[in-house]
């Protein structure tokens, strides 16, 4: 018999996962915006539009961390171009917002300036339709699943794994890199596209339009995280675990791998990509650095941080690893490689199940000093103490 | 009365001038319009092996001709000698006014006076005069009677052919229409882009009149076209040869700690850098301890380069890299970690700007194949080093005990550890010995690249994609697999651009490893986990 799909959604996350959402979609949708349009500046509680650009930021750095545990921590295959996927749905997006600056650029054209700059007459093929946003909004969406479906089926058809398809990813997206810092690509070479003005008409910098993007980060973050929930809990998610586990065990009990993948693969480039169109109204630019190696490789530091194979743990760890960040670089610029660094080695060295793993190491040693306790006082028949327990019967299997 | 003053002294003048110099084309140098000056200059140039004529181009070109009291003089300091005879003129004129040249007519003055020394006893001079004139000559007509005497006293094998192409050239100004022919004929011999636009206008019959030297023009312009795109080619693939050495350098220590260890090192690219920084320390050393030797710091920095390089890998090898085994992906974001702190500790130390690393002078100039073709000696030596790094790793892998440990350890770890090999140290040596590798490889970088702390950053994709391609833990595969990719590479950059080229590579990349995933030369070998 098959489970409705509203049960399984309610079974996903359990009325305490639900009320965690309800609270923190209370929070994003009615208490900070009260407190940013509201409050006096100064008030304590006040949030400020920094802090306002700053966390919707990061949420979309978080649903890029939850994409990408969807397909580390759970499919084992790590990807260093994450980037990729992010920066085309941002480039996408990117498209609409440039053509509703409209003939107020520095030039006033209908084109954009860069395009002007370069002397030319029309837009190009590819930016057909770019004034439609929900043409953009869809384009960001598939123009990551398309990339990544088709890299992805090549890839994973011949059996690419491990550091390979890492490296080749890497390759990728330096490669796109290159592509996009070109001036005839079409997407503004260098300097991206920046110097928003508007969305869908609303002024980008008004706070009503920020907080709403905020409101909408916070509601796809804890979508994306709702949509993991379901799915690794799904009989997709046991068979995605196992793959990770021992890839040629499930070849050889009958299920084909590839298609697994492929579609966990695409997913999370898709969400990439729709994080990328939330951050870049955000954030007001979009240029080629975000396809940077460098980008992709932190995208992992995120999730390590976190802790792998759960999916609270790469928002924990992107929010950590992102304010740490933006601590250090106004306060110790030259030092934030090496903490960034040091993070990599140390992280990888003494907490392969992140700061979550932390949390449920520490808890267990607590039950266990309880139980002893408890045995000391009560010399009755010692209960079993359970070895460290790890949330979702994730184990350390596997990187 | 004056006039016939001036008469006199003119006709004193030719009787004591050599037959060379006709008085009357050289007052033309006096005279205000430059058609009198062309012509002057042409018959000096004519002229050019005659002593007289020499000093006055000499003059000319250094400005010191001028005209006093109505006739031509040269200006020696205090003294105004006749340009004639070279002898002081007494009582001298009072207040030479020296005549000016125009940019057409300087170059011309310029050029006579090279042509004049290929006339000279000594070979070098006749060589360099030779070179020099072929690499800039304006139109030359004027010149050949020079060149024509030249060529009929030239013996010498090496010069000759310079000499019948710079004839030549000039000669295609000629009148005389047996003359431009062979001209034409002559010229089809060379491979140069400058002749080919010289010969390109005699394709228009506006310009040449005779249609069967059209014809012959067209004939040798194919010619030349032919030869261009040969040395074309050749540069090409010399380049990418070139390239290929550079990877191959990267990959190789790539290769071995891959093949050992199976772990990507993400900080490869750094240790390259490293390599790069220890030559720019050794030459700083030099320069301030022994400026005499400092063309040879380079010597020095290959030892010192190494050494560095490979206590970096070794530490990293103890630190991180050993704890992490069996997670090659965690090993990856780990080394790169490593690379981040690496890159950040040269920044701090050396500063971000790029440092200067010189080329030895030894390592400076190159060997010149074809007018279009040159190879320059420090990629050429660059190739050579390569070479000697490979057949010193070849050697390594296959001549020694440690090398056997290695190849046991890269085709089975347990059996080679049940046997009694001790895969932990065989790991911190081969790791030490890939990463000395990289550090070679960053000082031959060093002398073609920038040297900056993120130098590195670029190769480790590369270099794995060498990897990838050759197979694991073979040489062989990793050498084609370098070159192929470096000739390739440099071909598609010619026809694509770089950036294309780069997708263009990595695409090929891809499919390929569709065809053969274990690479060009795969180990046999059954496995599955």
């Amino acid at each position: 018999m098959r489970t409705p799909l509203t049960v399984k959604l309610f079974a996903g996350l359990g009325p305490r996962g639900w009320l965690a959402v309800a609270a923190i979609a209370f929070t994003a949708w009615v208490l900070v915006p009260m407190a940013h349009l509201m409050l006096p500046e100064g008030h304590p509680l006040h949030v400020s539009t920094y802090a306002i650009t700053l966390i919707g930021k990061i949420l979309c750095y978080a649903v890029v961390a939850v994409a990408m545990d969807l397909i580390w921590g759970f499919g084992g295959i790590l990807s260093l171009g994450h980037g990729l996927f992010f920066a085309l749905g941002g480039y996408s997006f990117g498209m609409y917002l440039m053509r509703q600056i409209g003939r107020e650029g520095s030039y006033q054209s209908d084109l954009p300036d860069f395009m002007v700059f370069l002397d030319w007459k029309e837009l190009p093929w590819y930016w057909t339709g770019s004034d439609h946003f929900l043409w953009a909004l869809f384009l960001a969406i598939a123009v990551p699943g398309v990339v990544a479906w088709i890299f992805g089926y090549f890839a994973f058809r011949s059996r690419i794994k491990g550091v390979y398809f890492s490296i080749i990813t890497q390759a990728m997206t330096y490669a796109a890199m290159l592509f996009f810092f070109r001036n005839e690509t079409g997407f503004g070479g260098n300097n991206g596209f920046t110097d928003f003005k508007r969305i869908l008409g609303y002024s980008i910098t008004a706070p009503e339009t920020r907080l709403v993007l905020f409101g909408l980060s916070v509601a796809l973050l804890l979508a994306v995280i709702i949509l993991g929930k379901v799915l690794i809990a799904s009989k997709f998610g046991k068979v995605l675990t196992a793959i990770r586990d021992s890839e040629n065990r499930v070849m050889f009990i009958g299920y084909n791998p590839v298609h697994y993948k492929l579609f966990i693969w695409t997913l999370s480039a898709m969400l990439c990509g729709l994080a990328g169109a939330l951050y870049v109204p955000q954030v007001g630019i979009i240029n080629p650095s975000e396809m940077s190696v460098a980008n992709s490789i932190e995208i992992a530091i995120w999730v390590a941080v976190g802790g792998r194979g759960t999916l609270i743990g790469p928002v924990l760890g992107a929010g950590i690893v992102n304010l740490s960040k933006t601590w250090f670089t106004t306060s110790f610029p030259e030092y934030w490689l090496f903490f960034l660094g040091l993070l990599f080695i140390l992280v990888t060295l003494y907490l392969p199940q992140g700061v979550v793993g932390l949390w449920a190491k520490i808890k267990a040693r607590r039950a266990e000093k309880a139980a002893i306790a408890a045995s000391r006082a009560d010399p009755a028949p010692r209960a079993p103490v359970s070895e460290s327990k790890i949330p979702n019967g994730t184990a350390a299997k596997g990187a | 009365m004056k006039r016939l003053l001036l008469l006199i002294s003119l006709l004193l003048c030719v009787g004591r001038a050599s037959a060379a110099l006709d008085p009357v084309v050289m007052q033309g140098l006096a005279s205000d319009d430059f058609d009198g000056k062309q012509a002057a200059v042409a018959a000096l140039a004519a002229a050019g092996d005659d002593a007289d004529a020499q000093r006055l181009l000499k003059a000319l070109s250094e400005d010191a001709v001028a005209v006093a009291g109505g006739r031509l003089v040269i200006v020696a300091g205090e003294q105004l000698l006749d340009p004639a005879s070279g002898a002081p003129i007494k009582p001298a004129p009072a207040s030479p006014e020296s005549i000016s040249l125009n940019n057409s007519l300087r170059q011309q003055v310029d050029g006579a006076l090279a042509a004049v020394r290929l006339l000279s006893t000594d070979r070098g001079e006749r060589l360099t005069a030779a070179r020099a004139l072929l690499a800039d000559m304006g139109e030359g007509a004027a010149l050949l009677p020079l060149f024509d005497k030249a060529l009929a006293r030239e013996q010498d094998g090496e010069i000759k052919p310079f000499l019948v192409q710079l004839a030549a050239q000039a000669a295609l100004g000629s009148p005389d229409v047996a003359r431009r022919l062979q001209a034409v004929r002559d010229l089809a011999g060379s491979g140069s882009p400058a002749v080919k636009a010289l010969l390109l206008p005699l394709l228009d019959p506006a310009n040449e009149p005779e249609e069967k030297l059209r014809l012959e023009a067209g004939t040798a312009i194919k010619a030349i076209d032919a030869r261009l795109a040969w040395s074309d080619t050749a540069g090409q693939i010399f380049t990418g040869i070139s390239l290929g050495s550079i990877l191959l350098l990267a990959a190789l220590g790539l290769a071995i700690t891959y093949g050992v260890m199976g772990v990507i090192n993400m900080a490869h690219g750094e240790l390259l850098m490293v390599g790069a920084y220890s030559a720019y320390t050794m030459q700083a050393l030099f320069r301030a301890k022994f400026p005499e030797f400092v063309d040879y710091y380079l010597l020095a920095a290959v030892p010192v380069a190494f050494f560095v390089a490979a206590a970096v890998g070794m530490l990293m090898e103890r630190t991180v890299i050993r704890h992490l085994y069996g997670r090659p992906l965690e090993t990856l974001l780990a080394t790169w970690g490593l690379s981040l702190v690496l890159i950040q500790a040269a920044r701090l130390l050396f500063g971000a700007q790029n440092v200067e690393v010189a080329n030895p002078v030894w390592m400076s100039g190159g060997v010149q194949l074809a007018e279009n073709l040159s190879l320059p000696w420090n990629r050429l030596i660059i190739v050579a080093f390569s070479g000697f790094v490979l057949l010193l790793v070849w050697l390594m892998m296959n001549k020694t005990r440690l090398g056997m440990f290695v190849r046991a350890v890269t085709q089975n770890r347990p059996m080679a550890g049940c046997v009694g090999v001790p895969t932990a140290r065989i790991d911190t040596l081969a790791f030490g010995i890939g990463s000395g590798i990289a550090g070679l490889g960053g000082v031959a970088l060093s002398q073609i690249a920038n040297v900056g702390p993120d130098m590195g950053q670029g190769y480790i994709v590369d270099s794995f994609m060498v990897v990838v391609l050759g197979g694991v833990g073979q040489l062989a595969g990793a050498v084609w697999a370098a070159l192929g990719l470096g000739v390739v590479t440099k071909f598609l950059e010619g026809w694509a651009g770089a950036v294309i080229a780069k997708i263009l590579v990595l695409v090929f990349i891809i499919i390929f490893i569709q065809k053969r995933p274990q690479g060009l030369f795969a180990l046999k070998g059954r496995f599955v986990d």
